[in-house]
Formats: structure tokens, C-alpha cells, sequence
């Protein structure tokens, strides 16, 4: 097996799935420009659970969308799967995302007018799916968070815990490359916050997904491969190993 | 002061919301105000009508004429000051488009009666000895361009053939309501005409115009009038000049009904409108009026805010309506001077504008005002974003 | 594939109030809008159907209707002359000479006054007029003082029923029976012999001729031949031209009456309807940027904010026509300026106006929520989501 570069992979090392080179991002407020990444630079690995922390401002909400497709960078590239992103267009990203990228959200980001099902399917009517395949999905997924027999609720029927577990599904349904969740568990009780975060361990253990998360919390960290902190847009300690 | 300030503060706080409402609310109000006025120009021959004048036609219909020779005797009748003849005659001139009204009449007599046409005396005097001459309204001479000598041709409806006239007078009203569109001339021209062609239809009278020495009077010599001339060949019927017009009115009442109704539906689609914009702002709002209810306020105080940021926005959209209504009024009496002759703007439809206005700021304000006052301060608190 | 067309419409009902108040303002526009195409077709509807396709009417040269004009005894021989005219019974042409006047009465009720028409009629006038039939009572008796009543008349003036007397040009007249003219202007009308009205009103001419064609495409030649006859100062028109004519003034006052009025307040309710969305909008900020996050573009974006719009209109649409068609069973009754008439006419729904009204209901929707739509579509995705 070889990485993204062509070199061989050492014994135990995973391909690496997301590369970034010397990645950087500023916003421009006014006439002031303030940047927010610093020529960052790691990769991650296929099957990879990664934490990002650090403190409020660190960037690492921004570093998150990146890396989803949602932002693009000022310089620098980032490869996912050994496709460019960052010369995608934003139509070819808007595609790039609904195959390869499932987001989890810290307020569940559901859609209030659709159903559990609906929502879940989303992604799905992106894709040339034909009803009855897109039904099968769905109801595979719902089963997998447990929650087929909520499957017509409307969010507000739903606890907090569940609908993040909805959300959940709806980032897998397409079977993505990546996952990427921002404060997956910041709007959760204590109990409820320890139920996804032992979803999101399965996905990684039992389905081999690649997870990449931003937190707070400490506790949510402790299940991750990996973490990497950002301070003030820089990287402390790009490979800080953690099994 | 400080509620003022907040409502103010308050109002604009998403300007393109609020630059919306107030246009909706000044466009409803100016169209409000035209569709009144234009109910009241209908109205307007009515309100111009003299106390002191009677009109005496065939008891039959308008479309039956009088014979000529009652003149002498409804001027015996006592209360009578002066007795004048009117014929419509309905020509056209040059095209069916530029319609007014057209009058073979008794000149002097007719001058005498209607005062509120003005005439210079040199004008009224070569008007008076030329057969042929006619007189016609200032607005309507300066639509055609017409100067005082120019040659006139009307073409005859109701009575066939081209009719050639000089202009040798042009009249200003007396006050700026006065019909400034109407044409007249003498009957004796056209009933010279008649004598030798059609000699079956000369000698008749389309109206009677009657000046009473008082109008309490009034009553009682329409009822002579109509006695002297009972069984006997032409019938007549009297009444007063506003009983008279106001039977014009009646008979296009449904359409002036039905415009009235509509000027009313137009603020009921605003008011709509402006509920709905405020039910939304103060939807967004709980959160706040919770907390202005947590921090010791009482619900009138925090009425208060959401009705003067409603009625703030009604009155400023109100108020540029009546203002927009001056101009627009102007342009449609130029414009439209053809079916328009007087497009003015009376001060009771301003009354009416404004009340409109504040009705639509305090009906719309109902609803936020009941949801903001009576919150459950923990609910309200609850609820972010 | 866009966002599903369930979304855009749940969203309106989710908002039940201001979906609503936001409708309502758009029915009443359409309610206007309808209601004055309505009015406007149901006059043309009633003069035109008042015309028999076959039908000419000939009355003195520049008189505009049958009330001004004047045709001479002389005249009217000449006109029955013509050899284009139909034969009817009896050998005879199918040929009336006929009598029109205004007489004053007062409306059932109010007592206001309002000009009917009288028609003195000959014999062939029925025959002409198929559309008139006897509904009550019977035909008057040749030579008496007795006349009939259109059905509108009976119901709405004083004196018209059945058995009930008018009193014009000196004498009492009684009304022996009643005729239905369908929709037609003659429901308008009080028909007598047409000898016994001349005498009464002392008119020695007639108004008008009417006559029907052997063969109507002929009528242009007919026409040339009789205006050019130097004894004639008559014109002859089509009977359906003719009553087409004399709604003219009228139906276009009321279209361009109605039409101004009603765009004056569609501003009001496309500014209510642009409230709207505009509000829609920023209260689904997150909604949209995960939307987007989740892949779909901004033309998908826009497209369910612009169905959300449409279905808006055409909520609002429908909510208008619903009581516009209930104006069916109401019938007007005005003075028609032309011909100086009490004419009684109902609004008139046809599937033109149908689709009329709901194209407009939709172009307000539209205009309301296009620009919302657009910022909508514009957002960024990470503003967006940050927005929460």
C-alpha cells in the first residue's frame, strides 16, 4: 500500500484519508484583516478518530469546515482522498460534500418541518437513488441509532438526545469518506452526551469512519485516536500520538 | 420619554422591514384618498347646486322636451325672478373622445342665472349680440387651444348635421369647483335651423332653469310650476337644482357603492399587512419582553412600547400617503382633465386619511400587545433566538 | 435533484397566522381583480347576448343610440323595401318599426327615480327577438292601453308587476304580463304596441328599424346601398355590433377602473407578501446553511424559497376567487351612460378569469418573494451556521 504521496506506507500506518499543506485563512472585517489559521500543516489517517481542541478563537471551528468543504482556504491545499478541494468550485463542492462528507452539528441542525425520515434522507436526494433504494437507506441507518420507531417524529418530538442521534444517521446515510462534528455533545446532558459518544466510537470501531471532532470537553476527547490543539490559529503539537 | 425612545429605537430595528410597512401603509392611505375624492367628484354637480335655482323637465323623461311657450308663463308665477331655457345638444368635437358637455341656451337670461361663470363684459356683450357666437369654460378652451374668435365645428348626435360657431367668450368659475369644461350657445341659432328643416322639433325646450327670490321658497313654486301645467299636453316636473343632480347620481349610485366599498377594502388589506409584520416582530420579541417583565415591568409598560412602535409606523406611513396625495391629485387633474374636470382634494378626506392610519397602527397592534402582555416570564425567557 | 417540494409547503403551514394574514391580503387583491373582470364581461355579456347575429338595426345617422335617433315614416317604408330582408309570415319581411323612449320611475323600495326604457313594438318584434319570451300573464291586447314588463322591471320598479299600473304620457297603463329576456338588456325594457305609444307620446317618427338578413355576409353591400341613397340619412349596424357599441363606454371605464385599482393594491399586498418571506428567511438562517453544508446549491435554495412564495399566491389565489364566484348570484343595476338606460347586469365568471386571477395571485407571490428568495440563495455557508 502506498500514501497520498506515492512513498510506502510504513508497517501500521493507516493511508492517510485528509492532508493538509500549509493551510491558511484570514477574515476581513472592514479594512482590518484577521487571520485565523497559520500555515498549518498534518494529516490523518484512514479510520482515524481526531480531536480537535482549544481555547475560544483557537480556529478550530474554522479548521473544522475546511476540511468539510463548507470554507475555502486563502493559501494552502487540502487533499481528501487525493482530490484537491481547495480548486474545487462551489457547485463542485456542494457535490463533493453530499458523497463524501457527514456532518454533526452542536445544535443538531435538523430541519423543524421535516420528519426523522426526511431529514435522514436528505443527503440522499442528492444522489440519482431511486425512491424505494433511498427508503432502504434510511431505514438501515435508523436502525443502526435505534430509532426506527420514531422514524415520523418531528424534531420537537424529539429529546435532545435523539435528535442528535437523528442527526447522526443523516451524517451516514450516504456513507461518507469523512465524518465531522462541531461540539457534538455541547448541548447534551451528562448521560445523553455519553450515549453519542459511544455511537461515534462504533462508527469508528465497527464501520472503520473516520471521525473528526472539535471539543471542549475533555471527557469527549478520551475516546479519540488523536488530538491536536490550536492556539491562536497555530498548531502545538501536530503529532501528539494518543492510542 | 424613555418609551418614546424605545418604540422609536424599536421600529427600526430591521429597516427594511420597517421601510416596507410604511410604504404598504402610505401607498393604501393615497390610494384611499383618491378613490374618496373620486366618490366625491361624482357628488360634485350636487354640491355645486344653487339653493335659489329650480329645474322644471317633462314629467315623462329628460329625453321629452317642453315647449318654449311655458317661459312666459312660469315668470308670472310668483317667487319667480328670472326663467332661462337649456338644450342638451351633444355634439362632438373633432372626435367622440373629446367629450363635454354642450348647451344651446337663453344667453341672457342663462348668464343671469348661473353667476358663478364669469365673463369679462366686452366678451359677454359680443357674445350676446352674435347669433352664432358660444362661450366656452376656461379649462376647456385651454385643452383645445381655443382664442376668442376662433371658428368652432360641433357635429350633431341629436340633431344630424355640422354646427359652426365662434367663440366670442371664455368663462372662469367663481370658486375652484366650478365646472370650467362646458360649452354653451344660442338656442335661438339652433332653433332657426330647426324651423326650416325639421319644423316638428323647433320651438322645444330640453330644461327649464327657474331663479326663486328665496329658498324657502323654493318648495312652493316647484309645486305652482307643476300645477299650472297638470293635464295638459307636456307635463312638467320641478324640483330643486340638488334634487335634480342628485337624481344623476342615483342612477349611477351602484358603481359609486361599489368604488366606496373598495376604498374601505384597501385599508382592510393594509391593516392585514401591518398585523402581520407586527405579530412577527413581536414573535422574534418574547425573549426580550420577558426579560423586560423579569426585570420589574409591568405588562401595560411593555403595551405601551409595542403600541407606539405599531402606531409610529402607521402614522409616518400615513403621513407620507397624504402627502403623496397633493401631487397625485394634481397630475390626475392634468392628465385626466377630460373625465376629471376638478380633481380636489377636500380637507374631510384628509380627516378620513389620517384616522385610516391610526385606525390600521392600533388594530395591528392588538394581537403583539395581548402575546407581549401576558408571557410567562420563565416561558419567554426560555425561548432565544 | 432540488429540495423537495414538501418542504416549501409545510413551512407556510407551520406559520399558520401569518401564512394567513399574508393570504388574505393577496385574496382581497384577487377578490377586486376577479370581481371587476367579472363586472366588465357581464356587461359586455348582456348587450352582446341582447344581439341577434343576423339582426340589423338602422337609426338616424349620428345618433348613437335608439333614444336620440329619429327615422321617418318616408324612411322606414324605404328600409322595409329592401330586398335582403328575410320574408317571415305571411309573405310579409321580417321587419319591425319600433319606438324607443326613457320614461322616469321610482325603484321598488327606495323610491328612486331611474330611467326605463319603453319599446313600442310591432308585431314582428317577437318574432326578431327570440331571446324575449313570455313568462306570466299574457300578450297585450292590439289597441289597449296595456303593456308587459321585462322581468327586471316587475321585480324592481314600482307599478311593473302583474295587474299593476304605470302612469306615463297622460294615461294609465296595465301590465298584463310578464317576459323573461334571459340576460339580455330587455329585462331592462317595458314593451307595448307600438301604435298606441307613438300616439300617447305624440312622437309621429320612429327610433328604429330592425330587420333580419336572408343572408348576413351580404351586410356590408346592404349597408353601402342604403347609406348612399340620397333620400336616407339613416346608418344601419349589425344588432350585435350595435349593443356592443353601447356597453363600450362603460365596460371600459370599468376595466380601466378596476385594473388601476387593483394594481394599486397588489403593491400593498406584494410588500405584505415580501414581509413575509423576508422574515421566513432570517428566521431559517441555520436551516439554510445546513441546507447548503449538507450539499444542496443555491439555485435549489432559491427554487424552495420561490415555490414557497408561489404556493403563497396561489393560496391567497384561490382564497379570492372562492366568494368572487359567490358574485354570481348578485346582479347590478346601473345607469348606462350611453344609452341613458337602467340596464341590469350580473357579474360573470368564465374560465378566463379563472386562470386571469390565478396567474396574478401567483405573479404577486412571486414579486413578494423573489427578493427574499435571492438573499436566501446568496448566504454563506459558515455566516449561516454561525448565525445560531
Amino acid at each position: 500500500m502506498k500514501n497520498n504521496d506515492g512513498a510506502d506506507l510504513e508497517e501500521g500506518e493507516k493511508p492517510h484519508i485528509v492532508e493538509l499543506i500549509s493551510v491558511s485563512k484570514a477574515y476581513q472585517r472592514g479594512s482590518q484583516i484577521i487571520p485565523v489559521l497559520e500555515d498549518i500543516t498534518f494529516s490523518i489517517a484512514d479510520g482515524e478518530f481526531l480531536a480537535l481542541m482549544g481555547p475560544s478563537g483557537s480556529g478550530k471551528s474554522t479548521l473544522l469546515n475546511l476540511i468539510a468543504g463548507i470554507d475555502s482556504v486563502d493559501k494552502g491545499s487540502i487533499l481528501v482522498k487525493g482530490l484537491d478541494i481547495s480548486s474545487l468550485s462551489e457547485s463542485g463542492l456542494a457535490s463533493w460534500r453530499s458523497a463524501n462528507v457527514g456532518l454533526i452539528f452542536q445544535f443538531y441542525n435538523l430541519i423543524p418541518v421535516l420528519t426523522a425520515f426526511e431529514n435522514i434522507e436528505l443527503p440522499l436526494l442528492l444522489t440519482d437513488l431511486s425512491g424505494k433504494r433511498r427508503k432502504e437507506q434510511v431505514e438501515t441507518v435508523l436502525s443502526l441509532v435505534n430509532l426506527s420507531d420514531r422514524m415520523d417524529h418531528y424534531p420537537s418530538q424529539l429529546s435532545g438526545g435523539q435528535q442528535q442521534r437523528v442527526a447522526i444517521a443523516r451524517a451516514m446515510v450516504t456513507d461518507p469518506a469523512i465524518l465531522v462534528a462541531d461540539e457534538p455533545t455541547g448541548d447534551l446532558d451528562r448521560a445523553s452526551a455519553v450515549e453519542i459518544l459511544s455511537f461515534m466510537d462504533r462508527l469508528v470501531k465497527e464501520f472503520g469512519k473516520t471521525v473528526i471532532m472539535v471539543t471542549h470537553d475533555p471527557k469527549a476527547a478520551e475516546n479519540a485516536h488523536r488530538i491536536i490543539r490550536l492556539e491562536k490559529g497555530v498548531l502545538l503539537n501536530p503529532s501528539q500520538q494518543k492510542v | 420619554m424613555f418609551y418614546l425612545k424605545l418604540s422609536l429605537r424599536n421600529a427600526f430595528r430591521h429597516p427594511l422591514r420597517a421601510v416596507l410597512t410604511i410604504t404598504g401603509v402610505a401607498v393604501a392611505i393615497l390610494a384611499f384618498g383618491l378613490l374618496r375624492t373620486l366618490v366625491g367628484l361624482w357628488y360634485l354637480g350636487v354640491e355645486t347646486s344653487s339653493s335659489t335655482r329650480l329645474i322644471t323637465r317633462s314629467s315623462i323623461s329628460l329625453v321629452f322636451t317642453l315647449p318654449v311657450s311655458y317661459r312666459e308663463r312660469i315668470r308670472h308665477i310668483p317667487g319667480v325672478t328670472e326663467v332661462s331655457t337649456m338644450n342638451w345638444f351633444g355634439g362632438i368635437y373633432v372626435s367622440e373622445k373629446n367629450f363635454f358637455p354642450n348647451f344651446a341656451v337663453e344667453p341672457k337670461t342663462f348668464l343671469a342665472l348661473y353667476p358663478e361663470f364669469i365673463i369679462e363684459d366686452a366678451e359677454k356683450k359680443s357674445f350676446l349680440k352674435d347669433r352664432r357666437g358660444a362661450v366656452a369654460g376656461y379649462k376647456l378652451a385651454a385643452k383645445h387651444g381655443w382664442k376668442i374668435g376662433d371658428r368652432i365645428i360641433l357635429k350633431g348626435t341629436i340633431f344630424p348635421g355640422e354646427w359652426d360657431f365662434v367663440l366670442r367668450g371664455i368663462y372662469r368659475g367663481a370658486q375652484r369647483s366650478t365646472d370650467e369644461s362646458q360649452f354653451f350657445f344660442h338656442w335661438d341659432y339652433l332653433n332657426e335651423s330647426l324651423r326650416r328643416t325639421v319644423p316638428r322639433r323647433a320651438d322645444q325646450v330640453g330644461l327649464y332653469v327657474i331663479g326663486v327670490d328665496s329658498p324657502e321658497k323654493a318648495p312652493e313654486v316647484a309645486q305652482a310650476i307643476d300645477a299650472t301645467f297638470r293635464n295638459s299636453l307636456a307635463e312638467t316636473m320641478s324640483e330643486t337644482e340638488k334634487a335634480f343632480q342628485l337624481s344623476f347620481v342615483a342612477m349611477t349610485e351602484a358603481i359609486m357603492i361599489a368604488i366606496k366599498i373598495v376604498s374601505y377594502v384597501v385599508i382592510v388589506i393594509i391593516m392585514v399587512v401591518a398585523a402581520n409584520t407586527m405579530a412577527m416582530t413581536a414573535r422574534e420579541r418574547i425573549a426580550e419582553y420577558a426579560t423586560m417583565k423579569a426585570l420589574g415591568f409591568k405588562w401595560s409598560h411593555v403595551a405601551i412600547t409595542v403600541f407606539g412602535e405599531s402606531l409610529f409606523i402607521a402614522l409616518l406611513g400615513g403621513a407620507i400617503g397624504v402627502l403623496l396625495t397633493f401631487p397625485t391629485a394634481n397630475l390626475l387633474e392634468k392628465e385626466l382633465s377630460q373625465f376629471f374636470p376638478v380633481f380636489r382634494i377636500s380637507p374631510v378626506t384628509i380627516y378620513f386619511q389620517i384616522a385610516a392610519a391610526t385606525l390600521v397602527g392600533v388594530v395591528s397592534s392588538v394581537f403583539p400587545v395581548y402575546r407581549a402582555s401576558t408571557i410567562n416570564i420563565s416561558e419567554g425567557l426560555r425561548r432565544i433566538g | 435533484m432540488p429540495v423537495p417540494v414538501y418542504y416549501s409547503f409545510r413551512n407556510l403551514a407551520v406559520r399558520r397566522l401569518t401564512t394567513a394574514l399574508t393570504a388574505s391580503g393577496m385574496a382581497l387583491v384577487v377578490f377586486v381583480f376577479a370581481a371587476t373582470l367579472m363586472l366588465a364581461e357581464g356587461l359586455q355579456k348582456t348587450l352582446v347576448e341582447t344581439g341577434s347575429p343576423d339582426n340589423v338595426v338602422v337609426i338616424r345617422k349620428g345618433s348613437q343610440s335608439e333614444v336620440q335617433s329619429g327615422v321617418e315614416r318616408l324612411q322606414a317604408s324605404i328600409v322595409e323595401s329592401l330586398p335582403d330582408i328575410v320574408m317571415g309570415e305571411e309573405g310579409r319581411p321580417l321587419l319591425a318599426k319600433e319606438l324607443v323612449v326613457l320614461i322616469n320611475l321610482p325603484k321598488r323600495g327606495s323610491k328612486k327615480p331611474a330611467n326605463v326604457v319603453i319599446r313600442g313594438v310591432g308585431g314582428a318584434s317577437y318574432t326578431l327577438r327570440s331571446q324575449v319570451k313570455l313568462a306570466e300573464g299574457r300578450m297585450p291586447r292590439p289597441g289597449s292601453s296595456e303593456i308587459i314588463a321585462g322581468r327586471s322591471i316587475a321585480e324592481r320598479f314600482e307599478g311593473g308587476g302583474i295587474g299593476e299600473h304605470l302612469r306615463f304620457a297622460m294615461r294609465d297603463w296595465t301590465v298584463v304580463g310578464i317576459f323573461d329576456a334571459g340576460s339580455t338588456g330587455f329585462s331592462s325594457e317595458i314593451w307595448g304596441d307600438v301604435d298606441q305609444l307613438m300616439q300617447s307620446f305624440r312622437r309621429p317618427v320612429y327610433s328604429s328599424v330592425i330587420f333580419r338578413m336572408r343572408d348576413a355576409t351580404a351586410f356590408d353591400s346592404m349597408k353601402n346601398r342604403l347609406e348612399s341613397d340620397p333620400r336616407m340619412t339613416v346608418e344601419a349596424k349589425l344588432e350585435t355590433r350595435y349593443y356592443l357599441d353601447q356597453s363600450e363606454a362603460m365596460a371600459k371605464f370599468l376595466r380601466i377602473l378596476g385594473l388601476s385599482l387593483t394594481i394599486i393594491f397588489s403593491l400593498g399586498a406584494v410588500i405584505g407578501a415580501m414581509i413575509t418571506m423576508y422574515a421566513a428567511v432570517a428566521n431559517r438562517v441555520v436551516e439554510i446553511g445546513t441546507l447548503r453544508a449538507l450539499g444542496f446549491n443555491r439555485a435549489s435554495i432559491l427554487q424552495a424559497f420561490i415555490l414557497e412564495a408561489l404556493f403563497l399566491g396561489l393560496i391567497g389565489g384561490v382564497a379570492g376567487l372562492v366568494p368572487a364566484a359567490f358574485l354570481q348570484f348578485v346582479t347590478i343595476s346601473t345607469m348606462n351612460w350611453q344609452s341613458f338606460a337602467e340596464l341590469a347586469f350580473s357579474f360573470s365568471l368564465s374560465p378566463g378569469i379563472i386562470v386571469k386571477s390565478l396567474l396574478f395571485s401567483l405573479v404577486m407571490g412571486i414579486s413578494g418573494g423573489l427578493l427574499p428568495s435571492f438573499r436566501a440563495a446568496r448566504m454563506d455557508i459558515v455566516g449561516a451556521l454561525r448565525s445560531s
